[in-house]
Formats: structure tokens, sequence, C-alpha cells
């Protein structure tokens, strides 16, 4: 206990400063990066880095719902979809500049989110991921239906024609539609940071660690459960118009219970309840299915499976928990040299 | 809120309250009065209901029948989730920390009743969300200090010694700015010198700041030391209600606690 409480006091009087110095830095650095990229790397490649980013938003509102707040979701594909549909319907049928379906979709995923969110209340863990997967499953089929064809183009899907970028910038078409992903990534990432660390953040994580503790401190659980769901929707939806836009393309069978998982696993493999996880997360979505076929096309899906292992194996907590671990490491390293 | 027309009622009245399970009557016909700034101590063997009450009043029950007054107003129609902001505040008898939050932000969750935002400007950091952090980290600068906190408060609550945790929730039911404190079993799992602090602490916190305290507890030291009133409970039923030495001495509470002596 007494050797407990002293390494703790000494974390408690070095880390503020030092970690927060460093964390910033770390961020500065990875956003440089992230603008820089583009600039060496192929259209093909920029596409991919898109999609990265894109992946990214989605799990980082999914990290809002599971990691802060503590319910699942194997349907967040579902939001995708309505997202990736609201940005395309606007644009092809009602004329409305790419920009503007970003705003509509996210809105209109809140909603659905917050409704979705409603009658789940009653449902917790397992029970939550079930009803949730059922969303996921149902979506394709529902987006066929011939009742809603004359705007979702049924099975065809709709074909979104690709922005050029604006003020004739000196950009290509990808490189102009990656730096718009950024921004609104980095947009979204600052909006959820500030959630976090605000009033309505801590009582999501309070009803996370307590549901019980957190309703005796005034804390209405089920509205904030329903607004998580909303909010995670709307940044998952936001992420599925970027797609559309970006993909130039919608199409039911693009939306399978699949990307579902792909969301949930980049979600694991990130770190859940870390935010910045969801950049990894997003990479691996993208990037690791790639790799496995690279290295064998016929045996793809073995080696992502296997390597999906591996990762989870390696590190059980995410690239959050990996990170997190050598932090410590350098830090008490830092501490232990004697000239300081 | 007409404080003058609301200070002839006692702060809390319980009134002829019962509750059943099934067959059960787990309370039957339970009434006292708790005036404000006073400490009243609810005792009573195990199963004799006092759990059940305290979950009456904190909302988690509804009484079958019998009415539970708060400032001369009926709680019995608020959800739990609206017990803090009128006033009414608790601790858990087990722990119930938010474990992943660090000390500070769990006292802030106490102080969620304390200010208003919503979702949006919270996000986008509008004037809005930065004045009530201004306003939940004042209640929570001042708690921390007034429950020497402020070498663990910015470490998470998991991992922390089991009275430091103690302190901290104390620290968050005060951060809802309580006129009544709910208490349960706050002395489980301390040791006596923590027990000695425990009750300073409870009479500190009425004097100073005019809580008024219902504590159901099982260490009859720490509630025969700090009660103004004890209400005892044996199956159910109130069996007696007084200053802590007349109920020391009464015949009914010695043989609920130890028999008659004909089992």
């Amino acid at each position: 206990m007494s050797v407990r409480e002293e390494s703790s006091a000494i974390t408690a009087a070095g880390k503020p400063v030092s970690r927060f110095g460093a964390r910033n830095w770390a961020g500065i650095v990875v956003v440089l990066v992230l603008a820089a990229l583009p600039l060496f790397l192929a259209n093909f490649t920029i596409f991919q880095l898109t999609m990265m980013l894109i992946y990214a938003i989605a799990i980082l509102g999914l990290n809002l719902l599971t990691g802060i707040n503590g319910q699942f979701s194997l349907g967040h594909g579902a939001f995708y979809a309505i997202g990736a549909y609201t940005a395309a319907i606007l644009m092809e049928d009602a004329g409305l500049a790419y920009g503007w379906t970003l705003p509509a979709a996210g809105i209109v995923c809140f909603l659905s989110g917050f409704l979705f969110g409603l009658p789940a209340l009653r449902l917790e863990g397992i029970y939550l991921a079930l009803a949730t997967f059922g969303l996921a499953v149902a979506m394709p089929q529902f987006l066929k239906l011939s009742v809603i064809e004359p705007w979702t183009g049924g099975v065809q899907g709709i074909v979104i024609t690709k922005p050029d970028a604006p003020f004739g910038l000196p950009l290509s078409q990808d490189q102009w539609l990656y730096y718009f992903t950024l921004v609104v990534g980095l947009l979204l990432y600052w909006f959820a940071v500030n959630l976090v660390s605000s009033r309505s953040g801590r009582a999501l994580m309070a009803i996370r660690d307590n549901p019980l503790a957190a309703r005796a401190m005034g804390v209405n659980n089920a509205l904030y459960k329903s607004l998580a769901f909303g909010v995670s929707a709307a940044f998952t939806g936001i992420a599925g118009a970027l797609g559309a836009i970006v993909v130039q393309f919608v199409a039911p069978d693009s939306f399978t219970f699949f990307l579902s998982v792909a969301l949930f696993v980049g979600l694991v493999v990130g770190g859940v309840g870390w935010l910045p996880g969801a950049l990894v997360g997003g990479a691996f979505v993208v990037f690791v299915p790639n790799v496995a076929e690279h290295f064998n096309k016929a045996l793809a899906g073995a080696v992502y499976g296997v390597i999906l292992i591996l990762l989870i194996y390696l590190m059980p907590t995410g690239a959050g928990g990996l990170v997190r671990k050598v932090a410590d490491f350098i830090g008490r390293r830092m501490k232990s040299r004697p000239d300081r | 809120m007409p404080q003058q027309e609301s200070a002839p009622f006692p702060l809390l009245a319980i009134r002829d309250i019962s509750v059943a399970f099934g067959g059960i009557r787990a309370l039957d016909g339970i009434s006292f009065d708790l005036e404000r700034g006073r400490i009243l101590g609810l005792i009573g063997p195990n199963g004799a209901g006092k759990t059940t009450l305290f979950n009456c009043l904190s909302r988690l029950y509804t009484p079958t029948s019998g009415d539970i007054l708060f400032e001369g107003k009926s709680i019995l129609k608020r959800a739990a989730s609206r017990m803090a902001e009128i006033g009414i505040g608790r601790t858990f008898q087990n722990l119930a920390s938010f474990s992943r939050l660090s000390v500070r932000d769990n006292i802030r969750v106490g102080a969620h009743c304390r200010a208003r935002t919503d979702m949006l400007s919270d996000g986008l950091r509008l004037p809005r969300m930065r004045r009530a952090e201004e306003r939940i980290n004042g209640i929570v600068d001042e708690l921390i200090a007034y429950l020497e906190l402020s070498s663990v408060a910015d470490l998470p609550m998991a991992g922390l010694p089991f009275g430091t945790l103690k302190r901290a929730e104390m620290a968050r039911a005060l951060a809802v700015g309580p006129k009544l404190l709910l208490l349960d079993e706050p002395a489980g799992g301390l040791n006596h010198d923590e027990i000695g602090e425990l009750g300073r602490l409870i009479r500190r916190m009425r004097d100073d700041r005019a809580v008024t305290v219902l504590l159901v507890e099982h260490h009859m030291n720490l509630v025969m030391g700090v009660s103004d009133k004890v209400v005892v409970l044996n199956f159910g039923r109130k069996i007696c209600e007084g200053d802590p030495a007349g109920v020391q001495s009464d015949v009914e509470v010695i043989r609920a606690y130890l028999g008659d002596g004909k089992s």
C-alpha cells in the first residue's frame, strides 16, 4: 500500500506538465506528417490515405459511444450508410454542394442514432451488440427497397461527380479531397476532445464507470446514453458522407455487415477509449487487408486473421495501451536519471 | 424557493411508508422526521429494512404506500437522477467510484447538477461551456481543499487506498451541494482511527456546511457518537426513536440486538 502511494505521489508531482507537453508535440508532429504526405504520393495512395482518415472519423464516433460511454455497437456501418446516402441523394437529386452534405448527414445520423438509442436504452452489453448487429444486417436490404428506389437508385446505387479543388488551387482532385477530409477530421477530433473534457463528457464516462452513482449525482442516464448514440452516429454519418464523395459511388452492398465489423475492429486495434487511436484503427482497416493480400493472394483472409490475432495478443489494449506503456516507460527512465 | 414558507416543515419527513416485495413486508408503516441541521442515525439488525428505506430515499424503490416529503414536498414522483438538483446527495455502501476518472473528475461529476450545458456547446467550447467549467471547478477546488485530497486530485480513482476513495466519494456527494446528505454505511471497511476521523468529519460537515445528515450504519460507536437522534428498525418496523442515550437503554432495542433470551 505504502509503495503504491509513494509512486503515485511522484507521478502526481511530475506528470501533468511534462506529459501534457509531450502529448501536444506528438499531436503536432502527426498533423504535420499527415499534411505533408499527399505532396509526395501517387493519387491512388492519396485516395487510400483519405479512406484511412474517413474510417478514422467513423471509428472516432464509435469510440465516443463505446470507449467513452460504454455502449456497444456492431452496427455503425448502418449509420455510415445513412450518411453516405444522405450525401449522395442531396448532391445528385437536390444539387447541394458537397460541403453542405456533411452537416446534413451529421444531422440526419444524429437523429437516427438518437432514435435508435432510445429503445436500445433497455439493452446492455452483448444484448445491445446484438440489436445493433440487426441494424447492420438489415441496412443493405433496406436500401434496396423498391419504395425508396427513386431516391436510392436501388441495387444500382448512385454515382457522384468528383469535386475539383476550389479557388484554382494547384491540387489534384485526390489531393484536394484528402485535405478537405483532413480538415473535417481535425475539426471533429477537436470537438470530440472538447466534449470528453467537459461536463457532458464526464457524465458519459460516469455512466460507463458506474451508472447507479452517475444517477445519484444528477446525471440523466437515459438522456445522455441516447445523446451519445446520436453524436456517435453523427460522426460516423459524416464519415459516410465523406466516403460517398471520395469513392464517387454509393450502393447497398458497399455497406454490409462487414463494414460494421471493420469499424469495430478498428476501434479495438486503436484502443477503446483512446481518441487518437481512431487514426491507428483507420489505418488498420484500410491497409492491413492490402498487406494481407500482398503477402499471399489466395490466403489473404487467413493472413488478415493471423495479423489480427497477433495484434490482440501483443497489444491487448490496442495501440492506446501500447502508447501509454511506452510513455510510462520513458517517463520512468527520465525520472530515474540521477542528473535530473 | 420560498424559504420562509418551507421553514415550518422538517427537512425530511417519512410518512407511514411501507414496502412489500411479493408477500414480504420489508417496511411496515415507518414514520419519522429529520430536522434541519441534525444528524439522524438509522440502525437495526441485519434485515431490519435499513437498506430498503435508504433505497426509497434515493428513489431506487417506490414505497407501496406512504409518502416521503423533502422540504414539505413529496419526492415520490421524482426520478432518481433528479434528486441531486433539489439538494439530496448520497454516498454508497460499498464504493461506487467512477474508477477510470481522476479524483478531481469524480468530484466534478458530483457538481453535474450545479451547472447547465449541452453537448453542442461543450463540443464547440462555447462561452456556456466555459462558464459551466469555471463554476464547477470553483466548487471542486474548494472541496479538494476541504477534504485534503490535493495530493491525489489528478490520479485515477482505481488504485487509491480505500480511505482516500471514501473521502473522495464524500467530496463527490458534497459537490452536489446537498441540503440533505444520505450516508449508506460509511464506516464499512474503515479501521478504528479512520472511523473516529469519519465521525468528526460528519459533524464538521454539518457545522460548516449546514448539511443535514441521515446516517445508516452498523457501527454503534459511530452512530451513538455523532447522532442527534437515532431511529431503530427491526423486521421492517420502527421500534424506537430518540436521543442516543435513550435508545441505548430501551428494552425493545436491547432485545432486538441481543435476543430476548427465550429462543
